[in-house]
């Protein structure tokens, strides 16, 4: 073989992108073929994160179960509190009071802004925009600070419980969230004055990773990924549970299916979740304070009076506390909005304590699933761009 | 009652094996033989237009025979609304069925990971290799005789 031959060889390259690489958001590994710098393939290799927490679950009485459920997007805790909450309720018929529903709906409501500004901190900082990163963050923080006088924790709040809540609002947490409600819309336009029309950003997010609607339902998206290329679909609107069809709100919609309008999308979502904690917030006064838990023996702890001076009442806390919920043989499927997408809980009991089996649909797993799709013929800089789009969360990926 | 499981019983008469209505949730247990062309049937028809599978669940009922089973959820963008189709696998050392990735791509990842934690396989699948647990892993942890703390 001469000179010139040599220098006319082709071959592709593979390229590991992660483990750990910064921009993957956990610990993902895509395994490019790259062609030059055009991607022929990504096969993404996920598990790394793998806790088993669907067989965890399985030896666990269900409200053990909860704290595992924190764990799975944990950008978005308390929605998938909520989201199992809601399945096991279900599972038992429980109805819970209005109280409940609605400070339910305003915790899963800044829990979406709180995990939108994530997203759009560390999406900007892929890309090369530093600075939506502290803005975002600013306003997270005060987030995270409402969780944190909810249930004493930041990251993993532990607040819905089944059948009711760990507690009611404490003091001070209606000034703190108005407080939050009412600055929010002019601290969201600092983000749309950073990046909505900014010819870099917009380069680098115009076009990329395109998906018509049709691609859409056949890759299973949901959430903003599917609102993102018109797919006019939002569980709390069509499927309402927890009295989301009490509140007014609007489904931002964008045309394109570009990495460019799911930014619109989320971007407008903050601001409607933000419109819905505003009108949780004036209703709840109407609703008798206190009232944070079901009427129904099956899952609620009797009151002390009557577990000292009732035998009916001693009974009833005596099997809660050692045997725990015990709901009817059955199976059901729950899902919710989460911040993602569709969070699914399939819930299976045998009529024993512990779930059967239990199975979660999460919306970063079928998200990252269609990667391979968007980066094919792509550039290899462009991967960045679609993974931070697909706003993936690996604990959720990979459970 | 529910339109796809009118659907099935008239187009499918043979293979409908039970239809159960839970806490308002409709669920219909098929036989596993023709599940493509039923799966195909209920995304086609106007009157379901289940275009989307929201997940796929492998399902192991020991000590019950038949053994292991395959789930699958619905959704319809038009109609709103959701339905529950259910396979039991009649051989339980190797429980096989026939792979729906022709009629959703999503269900590609679904059934690598059915596979992988319950050890069902799907004829025709594309690629179907371990998803969660490493390529070399031995045993489904999903399975009820799979140990929860290792051997």
């Amino acid at each position: 073989m001469n000179g010139a031959e040599t220098l006319k060889r082709t071959e592709t390259m593979l390229l590991n992108l992660g483990p750990s690489h910064p921009s993957t958001h956990g610990v993902l590994r895509v395994l490019l073929e790259l062609d030059g710098e055009l991607i022929l393939r990504a096969d993404p290799d996920i598990g790394y994160l793998h806790r088993g927490i669907e067989k965890m679950c399985e030896y666990r009485t269900y409200h053990k179960c909860l704290p595992l459920m924190n764990r799975l997007d944990y950008l978005a805790g308390e929605v998938n509190n909520f989201g199992f909450c809601l399945a096991v309720e279900k599972l038992l018929d429980v109805e819970v009071p209005k109280r409940v529903q609605y400070i339910r709906v305003m915790m899963a409501e800044l829990t979406r802004i709180a995990s939108h500004l994530f997203w759009l901190g560390t999406h900007g900082h892929d890309l090369g925009a530093m600075t939506p990163l502290f803005y975002a963050f600013r306003e997270r923080e005060k987030i995270m600070d409402l969780c944190e006088m909810v249930s004493g924790a930041r990251m993993f709040p532990l607040y819905c419980r089944i059948g009711g809540l760990a507690g009611d609002l404490p003091e001070g947490f209606i000034p703190a969230a108005w407080d939050f409600v009412k600055t929010f819309p002019e601290k969201h336009q600092d983000y749309h004055n950073l990046l909505t029309k900014n010819q870099i950003w917009i380069e680098r997010t115009k076009g990329v990773g395109v998906m018509t609607p049709d691609e859409v339902l056949d890759w299973g998206w949901s959430g903003p990924m599917a609102r993102g290329s018109g797919v006019n679909w939002d569980l709390r609107r069509d499927n309402p549970y927890s009295s989301y069809e009490d509140f007014d709100f609007v489904v931002p919609l964008a045309i394109n299916g570009d990495t460019y309008d799911r930014y619109l999308v989320r971007m407008e979502e903050m601001l409607q979740a933000n419109r819905i904690v505003r009108q949780v917030l004036e209703r709840l006064p109407d609703l008798p304070p206190g009232d944070i838990k079901a009427k129904d023996p099956r899952v609620s702890l009797p009151p002390k009076d009557a577990v000292y001076n009732d035998i009916a009442g001693l009974i009833n806390h005596f099997k809660l506390i050692q045997e725990g919920i015990t709901p009817p043989q059955g199976e059901v499927y729950q899902c919710i909005e989460a911040p993602k997408g569709e969070m699914g809980f399939y819930v299976v009991s045998d009529g024993s304590p512990k779930p059967f089996r239990l199975k979660v649909r999460g919306p970063s797993f079928i998200n990252l699933s269609a990667l391979d799709k968007l980066a094919r013929g792509r550039l290899l800089a462009d991967s960045i761009a679609l993974i931070g789009t697909m706003d993936i969360v690996l604990a959720d990926v990979d459970r | 009652m529910n339109k796809a499981a009118e659907l099935l019983q008239e187009k499918f008469p043979e293979e409908v094996v039970e239809v159960t209505e839970f806490r308002g949730e409709t669920t219909i247990t098929v036989k596993p033989e023709r599940i493509v062309d039923i799966c195909l049937a209920l995304r086609d028809t106007p009157q379901t237009y289940f275009r989307y599978l929201s997940m796929i669940a492998g399902m192991d009922y020991l000590p019950q025979s038949p053994r292991f089973g395959v789930v699958y959820n619905l959704y319809s963008h038009r109609n709103h609304n959701r339905v529950t189709l259910k396979a039991l696998l009649p051989n339980d050392a190797n429980p096989v069925i026939d792979s729906v990735v022709p009629v959703w791509t999503t269900a590609n990842w679904h059934e690598r990971e059915a596979y992988d934690l319950v050890g069902i396989r799907f004829r025709g699948h594309p690629d179907l290799r371990r998803i969660l647990m490493p390529g070399d892993w031995v045993g489904h942890p999903l399975r009820k005789d799979y140990p929860l703390r290792g051997k």
